[in-house]
């Protein structure tokens, strides 16, 4: 497998100038003979789908959503960061490319992260243009504030909305070629294979939702940006129907998936209530600027919050990491809850909950100072616990959150087969083994709207393509196996539901491949996942027909790929053995339980290549290099 | 605690619904009303019937993909709550509940709760953007934006197009949605070039989707998840009629000299 | 395109109207007109609180206007005419809209007032040409003792039927919910909205409709008490 990642030469400062000069470009009046698909419409999908049709190719879009706007893109909260050093704080372009590069815990390619921090400055202008309604100062300049632990204000935010203004502003964009003709949506499809002929993706397989029809669709080239897989573990902040069928099932034809282990766990979320729990609900971080975190010193204690004296807390946060205290983060603070739930000191119902608590910061501030800053996200935890934060304290607990593993990318954002581009979330992505609050809608705009309009268009100029359509003998094909997988799912008529074996699955990442990991778990996983999948496959029970609106149908098809895409997870997270961001292995932590890197032996990307059903894949590296940033031990004591 | 709940059947587009009798025993107070459905849907399943069909996503009130009508009134109608966000609590033992899918012309019932609400996607097709394609923005500090202003569009972006104001009107109408948008980009400078253009040709795209006619009433702005004003309704309907006065017959335009 | 085209052959004015905006506009200005009616019409009628001269010297001054009076009667038809066909046509839509109604629906905030517009309108046309029928053409059978030239007279006569006198006050109370949502509704139709005066809109909306409506009610009541004979 050719895992060359095409990275220019010269200063780091130069490269995406020197890339964008080298890519051949498409004579204007030939853009319109070229055919693309873009799946998914969330920020990095709507961006390239609108930028691409503005450009004037023939796009169509996908999405299994009833409308380009509801990508999952649209959850995010935080805000968008670009190195516009308006605040002249100190920001630069080289800062933020720096810090990228450290939070991801020296696990990206450098080369990636300096170009996303170069047009992170464009995206804000391109999408104040298009009207997202960002947060303003009185002088009515743009707002910006400090988010995820950064030392600098580069955060740009609309209220607690950022994503859904930046997806609105695509989705608009999108809109407006679609109207124009140059981009047909097919909103309710979702892609079930990917179509390969000599080699180059050259078309995909897709399910329409309403009809159940399964249609080949023929293009120059695709674009997957089909987001990420946390719900892999289940539950997760992710929305329900977030998957990994697009990917993964391109990954079976000869996509490699790197690093797929790396996996975000946000710290402040609301724990599960009941077995019923369907997702997680997150609470922005900025609730850890004025809320303590502690737990009961006592094991099992089972008094209110109100009846535990201040003595007998723990402030754990504060204790263990007192220069950054309740602001560590993400990784740090979510495994210290899990620490102390281990430990049997967790509150709420199961136990797997700390406080977050606001009695101080009430006293100290006032309560009405404290319902200005957090107001709307005190009444999202009141709707949705019925608890009162303002008189009880919160109760968190860390939730799966973002993958950062995805499909391998050069620096094209192209994935080992010819012709198919992975963008956004989906792809393994700028964030190296962690990623930055605010950085994830920075990523996807940056692939949809800068990169993949250069980086195509040199695809497409430099190959030649031999006509193909529906009847090649590759797209019969890869339609007789999609419709034969949706009626085996229909016939095997067992006795469990798709969301048992969904919810055992999670259980199972979560408990050994989640926040901690070990050898001997993984490997008991990835047994226990490989016989769940057998099973799922002789007992499941998915109701009513194929030419139909099944709900049922679209979730067995994603959860069976789940299965498989568990197993992965696990074996990568197992040949990993060391501790990188997202991903700590108990056997390499220091002497005071932080993650420890082995960059001698791990300094590199996993690729995984596939071999067929149930063989074992095999596991390419891409090794990385430091020529900027070097690696140094992350400390927040 | 028990429900009953009356739930609309639909199979799809072209076949008349009905509505059907399920009960919901021990419901947790602790779950969505979406969870509650979960619940009751795994028990169809196992049972060989056909889960009920609702549509859902992000489960945190921001995607815009859930809604239906609980006991009469959009999203069940407590303030600022979607229906993914709505918890059993707010229900007691024995209640029944009624259970039924945004009725109007423009969005046709595709399966039991499912509706289709393309019409909304056409609407923003037909104006809802600011023409501006990738690469050609200034620096975003180039034009300063009163705070208000930048506020009161953000009020007004902050619709999810999730159909709950069509649904809850008397009429039909989907002038809460059109006048979000319209009035969004009205408020922004970057929204002036095409701001005339935009009211004529969205508010000539909704009345083509057949959606009914504002009759003032409010019943959008009280289920609005967004809480929504109906000040946008009357920002919508002014630069309608400004565009209208001022709109000039097409001019031929010479040859090239 | 998916969208709807901004070109069409129609007149400037027809595709105005053709929009639901043209035809909710058409019933502001004529539901304003008609107000202004309604206001004028009430103060003329007061004088019936001056003694029985001073009512038959203004039906006489007004009948003195002669091609001006038709002017204005008929400019109030085409009011009413224009204020009807646009009603009625949104009613249609309104019915094609939502053609299969809900099995269980609530109203949450709406006013009593804005629900009913679609049928307090009816009754107020019908008690306009039963108006007609009684005060302006006295047509026998409608009015006990009609003369011509007699206002004040005709009035009190009328007034003193009870049945009539239900009538009169039923289509008041009517008349005064559709002038209060018509008031305010035709401000936000028009485009004019704002946090801090649309709450004073709606206040003075419902005062001027009291107002209306009262004077009206006062007339009638006053002649039922004896107080005007």
């Amino acid at each position: 497998m050719n895992l060359n990642a095409r990275i220019p030469s010269g200063p780091i400062e130069q490269r995406w100038d020197k890339a964008r000069f080298d890519l051949k470009l498409v004579n204007p009046a030939n853009k319109r003979k070229y055919n693309v698909i873009v799946v998914g419409s969330g920020l990095a999908g709507g961006s390239a789908a609108a930028t691409l049709g503005e450009l004037g190719y023939n796009v169509k879009c996908f999405c299994f959503q009833d409308s380009p706007r509801r990508a999952h893109s649209i959850a995010a909260q935080g805000g968008i960061n670009a190195a516009k050093n308006y605040q002249n704080d100190g920001d630069s372009v080289y800062r933020l490319f720096y810090d990228t590069v450290k939070g991801g815990d020296f696990r990206a390619r450098e080369s990636n992260v300096y170009r996303l921090a170069q047009v992170s400055v464009s995206i804000i202008d391109q999408c104040v243009a298009q009207g997202v309604p960002f947060a303003r100062e009185y002088g009515g300049l743009l707002a910006n504030r400090s988010f995820g632990g950064a030392q600098v204000s580069r955060t740009f935010y609309a209220r607690g909305q950022t994503g859904q203004q930046l997806l609105l502003g695509a989705y608009q964009a999108l809109e407006r070629q679609i109207d124009a003709g140059k981009v047909k949506m097919l909103p309710r499809t979702e892609m079930l294979d990917l179509i390969v002929i000599d080699g180059k993706a050259r078309g995909i397989v897709a399910r329409n939702l309403v009809t159940g029809r399964i249609d080949v669709h023929m293009a120059d080239a695709v674009v997957l940006a089909t987001g990420g897989y946390g719900n892999v573990f289940y539950l997760s902040t992710n929305a329900k129907g977030s998957n990994t069928t697009a990917i993964w099932r391109a990954y079976k034809r000869g996509a490699a998936f790197g690093n797929p282990c790396y996996t975000q766990i946000h710290p402040t979320c609301i724990p599960q209530s009941g077995d019923y729990q369907s997702k997680l609900t997150l609470m922005s971080e900025s609730l850890r600027n004025d809320g303590r975190i502690w737990v009961p010193l006592k094991q099992g204690d089972t008094r209110t919050a109100a009846q535990i004296p201040e003595s007998e807390r723990d402030y754990y946060l504060e204790r263990m990491y007192p220069s950054f205290g309740n602001l560590s983060p993400r990784d740090i603070a979510s495994r210290a809850a899990k620490r102390v739930c281990d430990e049997g000191r967790g509150v709420g119902p199961g136990g797997l909950g700390v406080y977050l608590d606001f009695s101080d910061a009430i006293r100290r501030l006032g309560q009405k100072t404290i319902a200005e800053r957090y107001g709307n996200l005190f009444e999202i935890y009141e709707r949705i616990t019925g608890e009162d934060p303002y008189t009880l304290p919160m109760r968190i607990y860390p939730a799966v959150h973002y993958t950062m593993g995805g499909l391998w990318v050069d620096y094209h954002l192209m994935s080992t087969v010819p012709g198919l581009f992975v963008l956004g979330e989906a792809n393994f992505s700028d964030h190296g083994a962690n990623r930055l609050g605010a950085s994830a809608l920075m990523q996807g705009l940056s692939d949809g709207y800068f990169v993949i309009p250069y980086t195509l268009g040199n695809y497409l100029a430099s190959e030649k393509f031999a006509k193909v359509d529906e009847t090649h003998p590759e797209a019969v094909a890869a339609l007789a196996q999609t419709q034969s997988m949706t009626k085996q799912l229909l016939a095997i008529k067992g006795k469990r539901t798709v969301s048992s074996f969904h919810r055992e699955l999670g259980k199972l990442m979560w408990d050994f491949c989640g926040m901690a990991r070990n050898a001997k778990g993984l490997e008991q996983a990835a047994d226990k996942i490989a016989g769940l999948r057998e099973e799922f496959w002789k007992n499941v029970n998915v109701s009513g027909e194929a030419g139909d609106l099944n709900q049922n149908l679209e979730s067995a098809g994603r959860v069976a790929d789940f299965l498989e895409l568990g197993e992965l997870m696990c074996h990568d997270a197992r040949v990993r053995e060391e501790s990188c961001g997202g991903h700590f292995r108990e056997e390499y932590q220091t002497s005071d339980g932080e993650a420890q890197r082995n960059d001698d032996s791990f300094s590199h990307v996993a690729a995984w290549e596939y071999q067929g059903p149930n063989q074992k894949p095999v596991r390419h590296q891409e090794e990385l290099q430091f020529e900027y940033v070097k690696p140094v031990q992350r400390s927040y004591k | 605690m028990n429900l009953t709940l009356h739930v609309w059947r639909q199979k799809d587009v072209a076949t008349p619904g009905q509505m059907v009798r399920y009960d919901a025993p021990n419901v947790s107070e602790h779950m969505s009303f979406l969870e509650m459905l979960d619940v009751v849907n795994e028990g169809l399943i196992l049972k060989g019937d056909e889960p009920i069909a609702f549509e859902h996503d992000c489960r945190e009130g921001i995607c815009g993909s859930c809604g239906f009508m609980i006991n009469g009134i959009a999203h069940g109608g407590f303030k600022n709550t979607t229906v993914c966000q709505l918890h059993m609590r707010h229900f007691e033992d024995g209640d029944e509940v009624f259970i039924e899918p945004w009725r109007a012309t423009a969005f046709p019932v595709m399966k039991d709760l499912i509706v289709d609400r393309s019409a909304f996607d056409r609407i923003i097709a037909s104006g809802g953007y600011v023409s501006v394609s990738t690469g050609s923005a200034p620096d975003g500090n180039a034009l300063p934006i009163r705070k208000q202003d930048s506020d009161l569009a953000m009020d007004a972006a902050a619709c999810i197009g999730c159909g709950a104001c069509v649904a809850s009107c008397p009429n039909a109408a989907a002038a809460l949605f059109t006048g979000a948008k319209i009035s969004h980009l009205a408020h922004l400078p970057q929204g002036q070039p095409e701001r005339k253009e935009r009211s004529l040709r969205m508010v000539r795209q909704m009345n083509a989707e057949l959606f009914g006619n504002c009759t003032n009433i409010g019943e959008c702005e009280a289920t609005c998840p967004k809480g929504i004003p109906i000040e946008v309704i009357a920002s919508m309907n002014g630069d309608f009629l400004a565009a209208s006065w001022q709109e000039r017959p097409p001019v031929e335009i010479a040859g090239a000299g | 395109m998916a969208s709807a085209a901004l070109d069409s052959k129609l007149h400037r004015t027809l595709r105005f109207y053709e929009a639901t905006n043209g035809k909710k506009t058409v019933m502001a200005l004529t539901g304003a007109a008609l107000w202004g009616f309604v206001i004028i019409h009430l103060l003329g009628n007061l004088q019936v609180f001056l003694g029985p001269d001073k009512l038959d010297k203004y039906g006489e001054a007004l009948r003195a206007t002669g091609a001006l009076l038709w002017v204005a009667r008929g400019g109030l038809l085409l009011c009413v005419v224009l204020h009807i066909t646009a009603a009625l046509q949104l009613m249609a839509l309104k019915a094609k809209a939502r053609p299969q109604p809900y099995v269980k629906k609530v109203a949450t905030t709406s006013t009593y007032a804005s629900r009913t517009m679609y049928w307090s309108g009816p009754v107020i046309l019908g008690f306009i040409i039963f108006h007609l029928m009684h005060f302006t053409w006295g047509v026998p059978g409608i009015h006990p003792d009609f003369v011509d030239g007699a206002v004040h007279a005709n009035l009190v006569k009328g007034l003193s039927q009870p049945l009539a006198a239900v009538l009169y006050l039923t289509a008041m109370s009517m008349l005064l919910f559709h002038l209060y949502h018509g008031i305010w509704s035709m401000f936000q139709t028009m485009g004019l909205s704002h946090p801090r005066y649309t709450p004073l809109v709606k206040k003075a909306a419902a005062g001027i409709a009291i107002a209306l409506a009262g004077g009206n009610i006062a007339i009638v009541v006053s002649v039922l008490l004896g107080i005007v004979k």
